[in-house]
């Protein structure tokens, strides 16, 4: 019964988004308030029924339904709860259904908490959501329904690929959708600014949280991949250029360029075109990103196995929603008011620089993603791009941003003193020399590339730090003024300082984590003992152990730092009889500034095993960095100015050019 | 005897990258092997490096290419030599060739589209309404102070 | 109005859509494969090669076999299920009179024999690669893989993964008549 409930209130919910779509859009254009209140019950309709539609497949799967085909496809009574649960996104339907869970979320939260816009504008953001929602309830009914039935249904399911049976990795996809799926509520505001044919500071600021929200959840859900890909894959690595790594960046690369932009806009009334095509362009991103993950013409671990007819109906989508936009765009752009005017070198024109750098990256990371398909589309051979040519390209041409960064925090609106800024960051000037020297010394490669790379982490980690005590008065104001401003400091101030701050923490990370690396292979016998990054590992042995769904290989290895035990590590080699499939669990040893990190080979006839040992220093800061980025966002969110005291549009927008408050 | 069979499977399985008994002796060679082993894809794992990937193929790959430098052949004949075998989806790094060179010059080329676009804008902008202004008097001068005292930003 | 430089990000779209769709066509039902790749040995001749035979049988298997007639060169494990499931189709063929060679990849000299006796012999003559460095010099990279060679010793076709009827009815037997035909 509960599966029949949940596909019953798909319907409704389609119901709904169709309404949602139609009605408030009438309303807005033909400017009657009655229509137009038809936006908020209708999105909290929709978001019900599919909240409800959610409940009944989480448990499907929580009660091992096997009558369910999905349920059995990817589902195993032996599976721990949690993983039964999270099993629930971990394939094609029920992710999609997840993704529109969230596109209905944020309608609903715009309809809450939503009522500083003007009707009008949230009858049109309501109604574009509700068409998207549409869009995409009608892919999953006619394509993709996850309630299935199976008759007769088998008595225990496939289980679930062990690689995803991992805390990290329940937690990926959600956080990833809230990011890509967030990334349309820009896109609404945008399309509803494009038809009211206004964009001016007041949509910025209400475009402001909601970026945000995206841009942060974004952040979280690709640093999570990496660090589950780190400590699961066995070797390491955590990032590499995968296709659809790639699908997920390339949203973000937009959204980061679109949070300066739409600074710009708000501050100056400036960069409108710009700022409406890149909240367009970042949705349309992600539309790209599901097109590219679920139609099969990738093939990736990451892929859902998935066909081509599927992959039909979200071209579709994809061309409706972003090419609908950007007409709309093409059409009505050019009558959006010229705005504040500035010299090259200010603020805005630093911000432009950041745009300029972080669009160019996303064009090339696309076109690199995309090239091989399109080669073979025209038949001109096959090639493999791969993280080589990624390195490569995307590295460059972050390292004018980075420098820039520090630079233009620095600059004045409208006209900056660039000799001005640079002379009060001549400390952060300094220590970077400084550290580019010091890694040069110790560097036994002597890799200018890699003492650049730290010059860069130093140059933005102390250059934020020395613009954030600027502003508040250190070190010549008096304790109590510093006091005082810290306290009433903005949040957004907080926000971008610490997540500048973070970038420079990551690169630093990545860099010294590259760099510095420690690898020793090896055959161990029980009792031998492997000198690395100051510890001294010892290998005691192996044996079996079992776990819930699954029969391991254990070793045990003692770590110790000259003679105190500091830790026991236990890596594995799993077997998950279910699903008939291996993997490789490294055992970790972080002290959130370096990581010792072993993994168990196989064994040799002669009792001793092949062991593979790291020492990564630096590597933590890698996800330090993207967390402490992600609070950044999450800062800016918590500024009042956003909640209270959003400007009201002024009843000319003739005069509306110089917003009211800094 | 379970627990034997159940070891066994381990002998079995796929082991894992650089295996202790492929390492070269020679550490310069080792350090070129490593860096070519970088630039060739396991064309049997999911966008992974032969240096990376656990994979028989891989394994193999890797043991040839240090069989061959060995043998005393250059970074560009060892590669080649595999190129010639497998194509160049073999290569991560795209090679130049004329139905790559969109891709290789694609940063450059859309970096100048954007810096002209931009300049583009800046002419236009200094025609319409140039951003130079009339200094201020020094009454307008004072009074700017004044307002400003506190806040120096 | 189309003039605009705004309409630009539209083109852009709009033509990456339709290459999306002509992909999209291409790997649809019955069409391309995208997950194999092609041969980088096609018209090329055979690499060189001189195996020794797997135990139990008389003849190996070198480059210059090769160079009689048209054939088809099977690499094959017996270790290697697909190679099962392709095993009957290359029985078929050998009983049609198409001359079958095998090259034995990286086997257990008793097993390569064990399989052929369990599930039949197709080949003419097989060469034991026991180092599996001369299905390199092939460009092997996913087994069973199916090699079809002309009387010049030149590689016309390869086919990666077990061969079924369909690959037989649809590509060998059209490319083999074509071949005969000169």
């Amino acid at each position: 019964m509960t599966p029949e409930i949940g596909h019953y209130a798909v319907a409704l919910a389609f119901i709904f988004s169709v309404a949602q779509g139609a009605i408030p859009l009438w309303g807005a254009y033909k400017n009657n308030p009655l229509l137009m209140n038809f936006a908020v019950p209708t999105a909290r309709f929709q978001f019900i029924f599919v909240l409800l539609a959610f409940v009944c497949l989480i448990i499907s799967f929580v009660e091992s339904d096997f009558s369910v085909a999905l349920v059995a496809q990817n589902s195993h009574t032996l599976k721990p709860l949690i993983y039964k649960i999270s099993g629930v996104w971990g394939n094609h339907e029920g992710s999609m259904l997840l993704w529109i869970l969230i596109l209905a979320l944020f309608g609903l939260l715009v309809g809450e908490f939503g009522n500083n816009l003007p009707p009008s504008l949230r009858a049109r953001v309501l109604s574009i959501q509700g068409l998207i929602g549409a869009g995409f309830i009608a892919f999953l009914l006619f394509t993709s329904n996850p309630f299935l039935r199976l008759d007769p249904s088998p008595l225990q399911g496939s289980g679930l690929n062990p690689l995803l049976q991992d805390p990290g990795l329940a937690f990926h996809p959600p956080f990833l959708y809230l990011g890509y799926v967030g990334f349309s509520m820009a896109f609404s505001f945008a399309i509803a600014a494009l038809i009211e044919g206004r964009v001016d500071p007041a949509w910025a600021r209400w475009v402001r949280p909601w970026t945000l929200v995206a841009w942060t959840s974004l952040t979280i859900g690709i640093a999570l991949g990496s660090w589950w890909a780190y400590y699961e894959l066995g070797w390491g690595g955590w990032w590499f250029w995968d296709p659809v790594e790639n699908a997920s960046f390339l949203p973000w690369l937009l959204g980061t360029a679109l949070l300066h932009s739409a600074l710009v806009l708000e501050k100056r009334d400036t960069l409108k075109s710009w700022t409406i095509l890149l909240s367009i362009l970042a949705f349309g991103a992600s539309l790209l990103g599901t097109f590219l993950v679920r139609s099969g013409v990738l093939t990736s671990v990451h892929t859902f196995a998935t066909d081509p007819e599927r992959g039909v109906f979200i071209l579709f989508l994809f061309l409706i929603v972003l090419g609908g936009g950007l007409l709309l765009y093409a059409i009505r752009a050019q009558s959006l008011k010229v705005g504040g005017l500035f010299a090259p070198i200010s603020r805005e024109g630093a911000l432009i620089l950041n745009n300029l750098f972080l669009a160019t990256s996303f064009a090339v990371v696309l076109l690199g993603t995309l090239y091989p398909l399109l080669l073979d589309a025209l038949d001109a051979g096959k090639v493999s791009v791969g993280a080589p040519f990624f390195n490569a390209t995307f590295v460059p041409l972050m390292v004018p941003l980075l420098i820039a960064c520090p630079i233009g925090a620095k600059m004045a609106w409208k006209r900056g003193d660039l000799s001005g800024a640079l002379s009060r960051l001549k400390a952060a000037f300094a220590a970077s020399l400084v550290v580019i020297i010091v890694s040069m010394l110790l560097d036994e490669n002597r890799s200018l590339l890699a003492a650049g790379s730290l010059g860069i982490a130093a140059w933005l980690m102390i250059g934020t730090t020395l613009d954030f005590l600027e502003k508040i008065g250190v070190p010549k104001r008096s304790v109590g003024e510093v006091f005082r401003r810290l306290v009433n400091l903005p949040r957004s101030a907080w926000g971008a300082a610490t997540a500048h701050f973070a970038l420079g923490v990551m690169v630093a990370g990545i860099t010294v984590s590259s760099v510095w690396q420690i690898e020793r292979i090896q055959i161990m016998r029980p009792g031998d003992k492997v000198e690395i990054g100051g510890y001294t590992v010892l290998f005691e042995g192996a044996g079996q152990v079992n776990g819930p769904n699954y029969k391991a290989l254990q070793g045990l290895f003692s770590v110790f730092k000259g003679k105190d035990k500091v830790t026991v590590l236990l890596p594995e080699k799993r077997n998950y009889p279910a699903e008939n499939s291996s993997t490789t669990e490294a055992a970790i040893h972080t002290n959130l500034y370096s990581d010792l990190y072993i993994v168990l080979g196989d064994a040799d006839e002669k009792g001793g095993w092949a062991t593979r040992i790291y020492f990564n220093p630096l590597v933590p800061w890698i996800w330090v960095g993207a967390v402490l980025m992600a609070a950044g966002g999450a800062l800016s969110l918590t500024d009042r100015r956003l909640r209270v005291g959003a400007p009201r549009r002024a009843v000319h927008p003739a005069n509306s050019a110089i917003p009211q408050e800094h | 005897m379970k627990t034997v069979i159940f070891l066994l499977f381990f002998l079995v399985t796929p082991a894992l990258a650089i295996q202790p008994d492929e390492i070269l002796e020679d550490k310069l060679l080792e350090e070129r092997a490593r860096v070519i082993s970088k630039e060739l894809r396991c064309l049997v794992c999911q966008n992974q490096s032969i240096d990376d990937s656990d994979a028989p193929l891989a394994r193999d790959l890797r043991v040839l290419v240090r069989e061959r430098l060995q043998a005393g052949e250059s970074d560009e004949k060892v590669i080649k030599f595999v190129v010639d075998r497998y194509g160049d989806f073999v290569l991560l790094r795209p090679p130049i060739k004329a139905s790559t060179l969109a891709l290789w010059l694609s940063p450059i080329a859309i970096l100048i589209v954007g810096v002209v676009i931009l300049l583009m804008r800046f002419r236009k902008q200094e025609k319409n309404m140039p951003v130079q202004v009339e200094p201020l008097s020094s009454e307008e001068t004072k009074k700017l102070e004044a307002a400003l005292g506190k806040d120096r930003r | 109005m189309f003039k605009r430089v705004t309409f630009l990000p539209l083109v852009i779209v709009f033509a990456v859509s339709v290459l999306f769709a002509i992909y999209l066509w291409q790997i649809g039902p019955g069409g391309k494969d995208i997950s194999t790749l092609p041969s980088a040995m096609l018209d090329k001749p055979v690499p060189e090669f001189d195996l020794a035979p797997i135990e139990g049988r008389k003849l190996g298997l070198k480059s210059g076999d090769l160079k009689s007639g048209l054939s088809l060169v099977n690499v094959w494990a017996s270790w290697c299920p697909p190679c099962r499931v392709e095993h009957p189709f290359l029985m078929a063929l050998a009983e049609k009179g198409v001359t079958i060679y095998g090259i034995n990849y990286r086997d257990k000299p008793a097993d390569a024999l064990r399989f052929l006796r369990n599930l039949g012999d197709p080949y003419k003559q097989i060469g034991a690669d026991t180092t599996g460095r001369v299905s390199i010099d092939w460009g092997i990279y996913g087994y069973p893989e199916t090699f079809l060679v002309d009387h010049t010793g030149r590689i016309r076709y390869r086919h990666v993964g077990p061969i079924s009827s369909e690959v037989i009815e649809t590509v060998f037997n059209p490319l083999m008549e074509k071949i005969a035909k000169k």
